[in-house]
């Protein structure tokens, strides 16, 4: 009896396993929450939407258009606007256009992909924020911008990415805010050589945003909105320097954080990363998760980008092929594994040149809101810490309805976990991390 | 009222004559129910926890904080569900729906 694989995510991880399996004679269940394949990087704008490639992904484009094809023809049992809201042993629980269904399987890949990790800041619960990658679909997906007049604040490669973006669409770009400063990317420099080519683009980007007047202010220590509706202004610190840039809307994001919570469900080990300062599910150097018959590729399982996502994607794909005995390309398969060496050592790279500042954690006001679902703040957050003893997440969790509201901790669990560990004066790979809970999601009932 | 997003990329899809708490709006073929409304105003309307008012925030069904409804009282996420001709979309859920 042939396999029944299924694959969670159809972005360019996905994509390329389903191919490579459906080529090795397999019809493998892609199931997808959006409405086309290509995940976030490579979205696809809805019907009637649609634009020239070279617009929507820029240098990108030849990419994202053989992810679009990638399928093309091949027999594949792709489900779109699919949600698995729960997984366990070999089952998994769907709901999508054809109703809710219980789907059992053999094998399974996890390519869940990736979302915005925040840091929350005065002002950004106000309508008019939004995340760094939200401003990036915002203009990809629907040609729009997410104000007249828009600072994008945070860190990460994303960052002046999204900027030269929507000043290249024509839109208003009063001023790019990065945690990281310039001698910290300059210290990073000679690693991000490892890809020239990357470490041309992010050059580019930046050099663009200054040719056209655009404020970089790199190494700021903070920033808060001004503004009791809507943004009105930014504020921002380095060190004793203050400044003030009006807007009406801000994008910020501070790199990313993988989606794990159906690997947690599934049983999948986790290890914390102190590089990310994230709970990843474990993998071997194939792509195996600790449940031999689970498998995870792309950034769903550690940030690498989406080139990484595409060789990991291929990857798992061979190593489940020959798991189950099938004939495997060994030469194909040397070449993924130095393709994602490579990427690896340019990650590490990556993250010296933004890493992620958990400093901003301590001047986190009391009266700062830090799950945006039921507006828990960092003051009671703290009395839970401080009075109940709470010393780690799931505790805090319980006390505080940190995490339980819909995003289920997505916007607010690293904040959660930094704050704690800061309060507690430990490491905060010591304090835990949120359990993944059913529906991951929520799931229309009726 | 002005609307937060505002429209680069000229669109040349068919005009969607849709409401927004019972106000004519008009959006374009392939805008998500979340970008129409943010082209018409500055927001999806009241949160439950804070002060003011919410906009949505990860365009990508993660946050969840850009549900509205429809005629029928029925929950919709408006990052990922189209805008339809005729659509009656509510910022808060009324009693009398559905």
């Amino acid at each position: 009896m042939a396999e029944a694989i299924v694959i969670i995510g159809a972005g360019p991880a996905g994509v390329r396993a389903a191919r490579t399996l459906a080529k090795a004679g397999h019809r493998p269940v892609l199931i997808d929450e959006n409405m086309r394949v290509g995940g976030q990087i490579y979205r696809q704008p809805p019907p009637g939407a649609e634009r020239a490639p070279d617009a929507l992904y820029g240098f990108e484009a030849a990419k994202a258009v053989a992810i679009h094809r990638a399928l093309d023809g091949l027999d594949i049992d792709y489900r779109p606007e699919t949600l698995v809201w729960n997984a366990r042993e070999k089952v998994l629980d769907l709901t999508g256009p054809r109703g809710s269904e219980r789907l059992a399987f053999d094998r399974l890949i996890q390519a869940t992909g990736a979302t915005d990790r925040s840091i929350p800041f005065p002002g950004w619960t106000l309508p008019g924020v939004f995340s760094l990658g939200g401003s990036q679909i915002a203009l990809k997906a629907q040609g729009c911008a997410i104000g007249r007049r828009v600072v994008f604040a945070g860190t990460g490669p994303l960052l002046p990415l999204v900027a030269y973006q929507y000043a290249k669409a024509g839109a208003q770009v009063a001023a790019v805010l990065d945690t990281s400063s310039f001698a910290t990317k300059l210290k990073a420099a000679p690693g991000l050589l490892v890809l020239p080519k990357l470490f041309a683009k992010g050059l580019y980007y930046l050099a663009q945003l200054k040719r056209r007047g655009i404020p970089v202010i790199e190494g700021v220590d903070g920033f808060a909105l001004e503004g009791a509706a809507k943004p009105e202004a930014i504020t921002w610190r380095r060190g004793t320097e203050t400044g003030r840039i009006e807007c009406d809307a801000v994008g910020a994001g501070f790199g990313l954080r993988s989606e794990t919570q159906l690997a947690d469900l599934l049983g999948c080990a986790f290890a914390f990363d102190d590089l990310t300062r994230q709970w990843l599910p474990t993998k071997d150097a194939e792509g195996r998760a600790s449940e031999q018959h689970l498998y995870l590729a792309g950034d769903g399982s550690g940030i690498a980008g989406a080139d990484a996502a595409e060789l990991a994607g291929e990857r798992v794909a061979w190593t489940l092929l020959g798991d189950i005995g099938q004939a495997v390309d060994g030469t194909r398969i040397a070449i993924l594994d130095r393709g994602l060496a490579r990427i690896a050592r340019f990650r590490r790279a990556i993250e010296a040149a933004y890493p992620f500042p958990h400093r901003l954690h301590a001047a986190i006001p009391d009266t700062q809101i830090v799950c945006r679902c039921e507006g828990v703040t960092a003051g009671h957050l703290k009395f839970q810490v401080e009075q109940r003893e709470a010393s780690e997440m799931n505790r805090l969790k319980a006390y505080s309805r940190l995490g339980m509201g819909r995003c289920q901790g997505r916007m607010c669990a690293s904040a959660g976990a930094e704050l704690l560990s800061h309060w507690r004066d430990v490491e905060v790979g010591t304090v835990g991390r949120l359990r993944g809970q059913a529906p991951v999601k929520p799931v229309p009932v009726a | 009222m002005t609307g937060q997003f505002v429209r680069l990329a000229e669109r040349t899809s068919a005009e969607i004559r849709f409401t927004i708490d019972g106000t004519p709006a008009t959006a374009r073929a392939g805008d998500t129910v979340l970008t129409a409304i943010l082209l018409n105003r500055p927001s999806l309307g009241a949160t439950e926890f804070t002060p003011h008012d919410r906009a949505g925030f990860c365009l990508m069904g993660a946050c969840q904080a850009c549900w509205v409804y429809d005629a029928d009282g029925a929950r919709r996420r408006g990052c990922s569900t189209l805008v339809e001709p005729g659509m009656a979309l509510f910022t808060k859920w009324v009693p009398s729906h559905g």
